[in-house]
Formats: structure tokens, sequence, C-alpha cells
């Protein structure tokens, strides 16, 4: 017995979508200039400040002038000296950072406890430059309530979550980036600096979806028909936003990195570069932040692997046969164990476990969409 | 400086390097050097390296990375046919290939070196690992070393209170917050956060668990495919099977006994938009019985993510298409074929590839021979007019217009040739087809229509049923691997978000009667709230040791020690903390 059922498909909410996506990207693209325009400023008033610090010690060096100038236009933490009395009746004195204040009494840091000196940020303390800041802020969040509201729509046209297909699940992954910007932003961390890497990774993803991914509004083939499905994509999809703000924070890290061991070496030239990197967070910062990310989520892209295995198990027999999505999901899993493992690896630390990172991403990346494109498996998710 | 003071310099940075490890990973120090000579050193030393954690971090980058070729490469278990087409592309690769085992990468003799290693080196990893920790949770915290100043994270003040209240107030207040503590002399050692350990332990052991629950999937499982029509039923038997796969401990001989009917197939599809003909719908109706006993049926429904469980083994919905039911008969008027026959899909509108074969029963001028009749089917045919650039075919997957285009031979099938022959296939080699007029003889059929062979006999389409595809399959280790999963999940959450983290309290009155309090803290340097709790815990102190002010800024402390210097020998370490002095800022 076979009969024929009608699409469920709602045009008129599968259209409003389409608009609300594409608006999305024109503000995107507003913001991305006012987060340009934040940097560039940021930097004009920065040369300001280096010509200040150049003509207030004639003698020194440009490195060292800058190094002050980095001192002075950093966030630094208070220190306190700590003077100790040895056994000898001499005394000597150690230069701690006060940490936390409990009472009256400092709590004093060394090494790698000490709060790192961050740069000021991409304003470069400049109000225009700030000003600027804030309307690429309210613009992103502009941009980010059409784009939810886009992914809405199309979830209700079609009557089921939106991301059904690689279209939707591009939009729907960024903005899961976006809302976790957001959302430190708006809990009052000073993330500000993610937001011109955010826009141009936001753009680009988006550009992509709407011109060689789009897929018009459908219903599902019977495969997909699964709740796991839903779990393991929307896994998938947290997990991507997530490991592509890592991943941005590991590049940040790297440069910044390079700029502060320049720095600290003398071998720095200052320039467009320098003055770029400058202003962001310390490395120590960003290392830390860019782990905090891809630790918390590495659990979850775990259970999205599992989701995806018991899908499987439901719908094929098997819950893991080596299918090209399943092999890169499992290679991504497995560089980002190798991230994690490199962080508690002597000679690991750093700069390697940072490149890890972002190999472990480019794993990522590549399988939900090369893997769609390039190989054809089992997965019929991709709808091309 | 004196040797003296050499021995208790070592001694103050053993003291400190290990009131500073926070975790159970094998030392690099330790297994790099290479210990004694001879056969059994080397071994001693081959076997640190392998469970050192830069092998480990070496195999699982090689793991990810002999995982590629599998995704790129047709791999023989997934599609035989294109590593078949693969083969005749590339000439001259192929024989290495094949060397390599690059068609089968995931049972390939260096994929599993690598991940055996990785699984010896994580057992032998795990396993001093787990000892030593137990070790660690029936020994007391690690005691305070001489110099707090020198931990990352510290604080002191000096207090009217006398030593002996500060202490005792310092460990309620430590196993309040539910560290583990123990005093030793004038201090107090705490720790918390053991639960990072367990969990990093139970992630480890829970991975080779995985492996073994993996590993007894593919020794002890199995599967087999068939194709039901409706009508049509199936019992769990070696011999029903179109394809059986089975593995070392699932054979023949295991099947568990049951069966099934189908009944009907059902399914349905979009019939406007750009995805109109798309399905959205498949379901098997079948009844089911458990056991050899078919009369005691249940009835049940197959879909595409669900599975009937039936006799320990999961039946899967995997493919559909439609089987014409064709009657033949010879010249006598003898029905010598009645039955359907399952067509193979071409396109997703369905038109399908069909080959009826008659084996017996027909003899054309009192010699015995056997008819093929190949055919087209479309469940919705295209109008005629298109099939003059396409042949026939279908215009859309649900019958609507169901029409078979029919052609047929007389000669030999080749059944009995001994090569394996698809049943989709005719092979027409050994036959000649119908003709009429000198026209191959072509008819397009719809339900209940038919021709007349010219050798005699009859020919007649009289209906269409539906088949389905079905995978029977027996994962015994599936339960025990998703256990293994969970608990995997469940030892990184406790191994990724907790933080394990010492506080020592020093308190020791001095000649004066004021009461210097020292408080140090560490932790791994992801956690950077170690700071912020060793303030909430230094002003909770501060209520049964208050500061005192005049005390504050006097400087008549015994003796400490710097960061680069030695500190005197039997001197008691106190540090004098001067209030801010020098504060750069913008
Ligand atoms: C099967 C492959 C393995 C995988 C997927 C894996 C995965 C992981 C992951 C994700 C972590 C992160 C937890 C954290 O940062 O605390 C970790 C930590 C750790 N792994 Fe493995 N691991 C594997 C094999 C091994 C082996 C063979 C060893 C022994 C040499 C080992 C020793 C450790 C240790 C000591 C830690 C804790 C490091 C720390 O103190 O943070 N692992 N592992």
């Amino acid at each position: 017995m076979t009969h024929l059922a009608d699409a469920a498909i709602n045009t008129h909410l599968a259209n409003i979508s389409n608009v609300l996506i594409y608006s999305a990207m024109a503000v995107y693209l507003f913001a991305f200039l006012a987060y340009t325009l934040e940097w560039t400023f940021g930097g004009r008033s920065r040369v300001a400040r280096q010509s200040a610090a150049l003509t207030a010690r004639p003698g020194a060096t440009l490195a060292e002038s800058l190094a002050e100038a980095e001192a002075a236009a950093s966030t630094a933490a208070p220190t306190v000296a700590v003077t100790v009395t040895r056994a000898d009746g001499g005394t000597t004195t150690l230069s701690r950072t006060v940490a936390a204040k409990a009472g009256k009494v400092d709590v004093v840091t060394r090494g790698d406890a000490a709060p790192p000196a961050d740069g000021v940020g991409a304003a470069g303390g400049d109000e225009r430059a700030d000003r600027l800041g804030r309307v690429a802020v309210s613009l992103t969040t502009l941009a980010a309530l059409m784009h939810l509201g886009g992914v809405v729509a199309r979830g209700v046209s079609a009557g089921r979550p939106p991301w059904g297909n690689l279209y939707e699940f591009t939009c729907a992954l960024t903005l899961v980036a976006v809302l976790l910007f957001l959302g430190l932003l708006f809990s009052g961390r000073d993330v500000r600096w993610l937001g011109l890497p955010l826009t141009t990774g936001l753009l680009l993803g988006l550009g992509l979806a709407v011109t060689v991914l789009y897929t018009a509004s459908e219903q599902l083939v019977p495969a997909l028909h699964s709740y796991w499905l839903w779990i393991h994509v929307s896994g998938a999809m947290i997990c991507g936003g997530a490991f592509y703000a890592g991943a941005i924070t590991t590049i940040m890290y790297l440069c910044r990195d390079y700029y502060e061991v320049a720095l600290a070496s003398g071998r720095s030239k200052g320039g467009r570069w320098a003055d770029i990197c400058e202003r962001m967070p310390a490395a120590a910062t960003l290392d830390k932040l860019s782990y905090r990310i891809n630790a918390f989520i590495f659990p979850l892209w775990t259970f999205t692997i599992i989701a995806g295995a018991i899908w499987a198990e439901a719908a094929w027999g098997h819950y893991w046969e080596w299918d090209p999505t399943e092999t890169w999901a499992f290679i991504t899993w497995v560089a980002y164990a190798c991230y994690l493992h490199a962080r508690a690896t002597a000679g690991w630390k750093g700069r390697r476990a940072a490149i890890l990172v972002l190999i472990a991403f480019a794993c990522f990346l590549f399988n939900s969409y090369g893997v769609s494109i390039f190989i054809n498996g089992k997965h019929s998710y991709a709808g091309l | 400086m004196t040797d003296h003071g050499r021995d208790s310099d070592t001694h103050e940075r053993d003291e400190l390097s290990s009131a500073e490890r926070l975790s159970s990973a094998p030392s690099q120090e330790q297994s790099d050097a290479v210990v004694g000579i001879g056969l059994l050193g080397w071994l001693r030393w081959g076997w640190r390296q392998l469970t050192s954690m830069r092998v480990a971090l070496i195999l699982l980058f090689l793991l990810s990375l002999a995982a590629v070729p599998g995704s790129i490469v047709p791999q023989t278990s997934a599609s035989p046919l294109n590593v078949a087409a693969w083969h005749s592309n590339h000439k001259s690769l192929a024989p290495l290939f094949d060397k390599l085992g690059m068609f089968h990468v995931y049972s390939s003799f260096w994929f599993s070196a690598i991940y055996i290693l990785l699984f010896v080196s994580l057992v032998g990893c795990i396993i001093p690992r787990t000892w030593q920790f137990v070790g660690v949770l029936r020994a007391k915290p690690p005691a305070a070393p001489r110099h707090l100043v020198r931990l990352p994270v510290y604080a002191t003040w000096r207090t009217g209170a006398d030593a002996a209240t500060v202490l005792e107030a310092s460990e309620a207040l430590l196993r309040r917050k539910r560290f583990r503590s123990s005093r030793a002399g004038d201090a107090i050692a705490s720790e918390k956060g053991y639960l990072r350990e367990v969990g990093n332990l139970l992630f480890h052991i829970a991975l080779v668990a995985m492996l073994i629950a993996f590993a007894f999937t593919k020794l002890a499982g199995g599967m087999g495919t068939v194709i039901v029509v409706e009508g049509k039923a199936f019992s769990n038997n070696v011999t029903q099977y179109d394809d059986f796969s089975p593995s070392t401990f699932y054979t023949a001989d295991s099947l568990n006994p049951f069966g099934f009917r189908l009944d009907s197939f059902d399914a349905s599809y979009q019939t406007s938009g750009p995805a109109a003909g798309q399905a959205s719908y498949f379901a098997a109706l079948v009844s089911y019985w458990d056991g050899s006993d078919p009369s005691r049926k249940t009835s049940g429904r197959i879909l595409v993510n669900h599975p009937l469980e039936v006799g320990g083994d999961n039946v899967y919905l995997t493919a559909h298409g439609f089987a014409p039911v064709i009657q033949v008969t010879n010249a006598q008027g003898k029905v010598i074929f009645d039955g359907p026959t399952p067509c193979l899909p071409q396109d997703s509108n369905m038109t399908s590839l069909c080959a009826i074969k008659v084996n017996d029963g027909y003899t054309d001028k009192g010699k015995k021979t056997q008819l093929g009749f190949s055919g087209i089917f479309a469940p919705t045919m295209a109008d005629p007019s298109q099939f003059v650039t396409q042949g026939p075919h279908s215009v859309f997957p649900a019958p609507a217009n169901p029409q078979l285009s029919i052609t047929g031979y007389e000669g030999d099938l080749r059944d009995s040739s001994g090569i394996p022959q698809s049943v989709y296939d005719l092979d027409t080699s050994h036959m000649t087809q119908f003709t009429l007029d000198k026209q191959p003889l072509k008819f397009l059929l719809s339900p209940q229509q038919g021709f007349k062979l010219p050798s005699g006999g009859t020919v007649t389409f009289t209906g269409v049923k539906q088949w389905a595809n079905f995978t029977v399959a027996h994962n015994p280790g599936t339960s025990a691997a998703l256990v293994s999963s969970v608990l995997a999940i469940l030892g990184l959450i406790g191994s990724l978000f907790v933080q394990r983290r010492r506080i020592w309290v020093r308190a020791v009155t001095g000649p004066d009667g004021v009461t210097t309090v020292e408080l140090a803290g560490l932790a791994r340097s992801e956690s950077s709230r170690i700071a912020e709790e060793l303030a909430e815990i230094a002003l909770d102190l501060q209520d049964s040791a208050p500061v005192d002010e005049s005390a504050a800024g006097d400087a008549s402390a015994d003796d400490t020690s710097s960061d680069h210097e030695t500190a005197g020998d039997e001197a008691e370490s106190a540090v004098v903390h001067s209030s801010p002095s020098t504060s750069k800022e913008r």
C-alpha cells in the first residue's frame, strides 16, 4: 500500500527566513566595518602614545620604549614588595603581583599564577575608536536577532528543528558562535577583541551557506527521522560554534605570543602588526581562554559522536562502520585529545599545543563540509 | 656555600617539587634515563618510553593520521564495487595498495599496530597511576614546604591570636570547605579535588573497556541481508539469507530462531515543491514470531530508524522496491511460472530493472529450453513520447501508473555455469531474443495485460507487489560499548572540570606574642580561581585570627629566604609582608 503525502512546507515563512538571513548578513557586514575602524582608529591613538614615549626618554631604544609604553598601556595588576629577612640578617625584596584581597591582606602570586598583563583592547584607549566598538557590538546584536529570527522561521516553516541540511546547519552553527560571543560580552567579560575575527568568520560561513549550500525548506528523508539526529546534530553545532571561537582565540594567541617573544628579545620592529598585537590580551590569557573553551566542549563532542553512533545503530544496524563522516569525527576527536594531552606533556605546552588545536579545528571543518562535498558516504545529510 | 647548605637546598627543592605534583602523570625525567645495561635494562627503558606521555601523544597523533586514508580510498567493507572501479582506474598503484591493506585500512596491520601499541601504553599507564593514586588517597596531603612564600599564591598577616587557636580554626574551616586536611607541627596541609584524578583514571579505563566491547562485537557479531516480498515470510536460517557475514564466534549454527512475514510496505512521498518525489516515510508492517513456532505471531512495524528487536537480534529496514507479478504459461496452457520478481531500483523515481527467469517447464518444438524476460518497471511510467531520449522511465516513486516494458529470450540462462549470477541480471549470451516480423518483441504492459509468445504460451503482468530489504544484525557488545562510553564522558567531565588544589596554613607565635599566619595555595595554571579561593579562606580565617594592625608593618621577623638564595639551615621561615609599595598603574 502506498499513498501520497502532501509536503507541509510553509513557503511564506521560508521566504521570510531567507530575507532575515540576508538582512543579518548585511548588518554583520556593517558590524565588521565598525570593528575594523575600531582597530584602525585605536591604532592611530597608539602612534601618539608611542611618540610620547619616545620623546620622554630620548636615549631609549625603540624596543625599550615600546616595552615601556606596553607596560604603561597594559592593564597590569598592582605589584607589592615582599621583604624577607634571611637567617644571616640580610634582607631581600621580592616583587609580587597582587591577585586578590582578603580584607586588608593582599593575596600575592608569583610566576604562572600571576595575572597576565593584557593589552588595552582594540580601541587602544581612543574615545572615538571605543564609540565605534560599541556601535559594532550593537550592530552585532541586531544582526544576531535577525539571524535568530531567520533560523526560527526556517524551523517553523518545515515544522522541525532547523538543522536538517548543510545550509541550515551552517546558519545555526554561526548563530551559536555569535550568541556565545554576545553571552560572554553581556556577562561582563571583555571579549570585544573577538568581534572582528568573529564577524569575518560569520560572513564567510553565511556567504558559503547562501551561495553554495542553499537548499529550499523541505521535509526530511526517512533516514533523518530520529530524535537522536536532533541531539547529535545540535551537539555538533554547539561544538562547531565553540571550536570556532577556540580556534580564533588560538590564532590570536599565536600572534600575540610571537609578538611577546619578539618584544622580550628586543626584536620587535613596531609597525602595524605590533600595533595590533599590542592591544590584544596577553598570550597567557588567550592560551587559558582557548584551553577553557576547548576543554569545556570536548566532553560534549565526545557525547555528540556517541549520539551519532547510537543513531547509526538504530538506522543501519552498526554503531560504527568507518563511514567517512564517522572517520573524520573520530579524527577530530583524537586531534582534540592530542591537544589536551599535549598540555600535560613536558615540551608540548604553548605553541605546539596551539598548532594541534588548529589542526583539530581544520579536521572539524573538513568533516562538516569537505566530507559532505568531496566524499560521498552514507550520511545523506548534505542535500547536495 | 657549604655542602651542608647545598644539601638543604636540594632537600628543599625535592620537598617543593613533591608538594607541587598535582597529577599522577608519569614524570618526564623518569622515562628518559636508561637504567642499567643489558637486555633487561633496555626492555625496562622501552617500556618506560612506551608508557610515557610523549609516546602516548605521538601514538594518538599517528592514530588520527592513519585513519585518514580509509576515508579517501574506497573500502571493501563499505563498497566492493568502488574498490573494483578503483582497481581498474589505478592499475599501477593498485597492487601496492593491496599489499598495504589500503582497501581495508581499519583492519590493516599498521592501523592495528598503532592502536594496539596505544592501548598497551594506556594499560601500562593506568595501572601504575591507579596504584599511585590509591597511595595518595591513603597518605596525608603533602606536608607544608618550609618556605610558603615560594608557592604560587601566598598571603600572610600578623595576629594577636595564638598559633594553636589559629591552626585549630583553619583546620575546622578547611574541613568545612571539604578539603582533606592534616596537621603536622606548626602547619596544616590540605587538598581538594581528588575527583579530577578519579575522573581521569575512569576515562582512560573506560577507553580500554570500550575497545574490548568493540573487539567483542567484531568477534561475536554478524549480520545477514534478505529481500522479502509482501506476503512472504522469512525465518532466521542461513539458507534464507541473500547474503550472510559470519564472524569467529557467530556462524550458521548460532542463529537464533525467529522469523517474520512482510504483510505490507508503506511509503509516502512529497508531491510538490522542488523535492517532489523525495520520500518522507517508509514502514514495513510485519507479523513476527520469536522461537521456532511460526503460528505465534505478533504484529510489528519496522521503520528506517526503528529496528524490530526479536530473538536478541535487530531487524532493520534498509531498502525497498517493486516486484511485478508475472504469470507464464507454456504452449499446453500449463502455468509454469507465477510470482513476484524483485526489481532493482535505478533512480529516485524507482525506475527498476527486472530479470525474470523461467527455468523449467517450457519446450519449443519439442526441445526443452529456458525463458528469460528483461524488463523496466516504472511505478509511474513516463509518457511514451519521452521514451525516445530516455527510454522507459518512471516520473514518480509511488505507483500512480505502474507499467512494465518487457522483452523476452529463450535459450540457456547459464544458471548452472558456476559463475555466480546476480538475480537482477539476465545473461543473454546463450539466448535468442523473441522477434516478431524481424523486430525484437517488446511490450509495454499495464496490470492484467499480457502477450503471446511466438513459440506458444502466454506472459501476463498480473499485478505489483513491493519488496523490502532487511538487515538482521547480531551485535552482542553494543550495550557494553554504550555503558563504557557513558562512563568515559562522566570521567572526562570530572577530569576537565574539577580542579585539584592544595592549601597550606602555617601559624607561628613569635617571642613577642604576636602570631604570623601564612597561607599558600597551589593549583594547575589553568585554574585561575586559586587566588580568589585563598582570599576567601583568609577572610574567613580572620574571624578567629584578626589582623593585628600594630604588628603589620613590623619587620622584626627572624629569617626567611628569597627565590634565589638558600635559607639558613635550621631557620624557621617567617616572612614579612610589606604594605603595597610600588604600584605600576597608568
Ligand atoms: C587511547 C588514547 C587516549 C586518549 C583518547 C586520551 C585522552 C585524554 C584526554 C582527553 C585527557 C584530558 C584530560 C585532562 O586534560 O585532564 C587525557 C589526560 C591524560 N592522559 Fe590520556 N588519553 C589516551 C591515552 C593515554 C595514555 C596511553 C596515557 C599514558 C601515557 C595517558 C595519560 C594521560 C594522563 C597522565 C592524563 C592527565 C594529564 C593531566 O594531568 O592533566 N593517556 N587523556
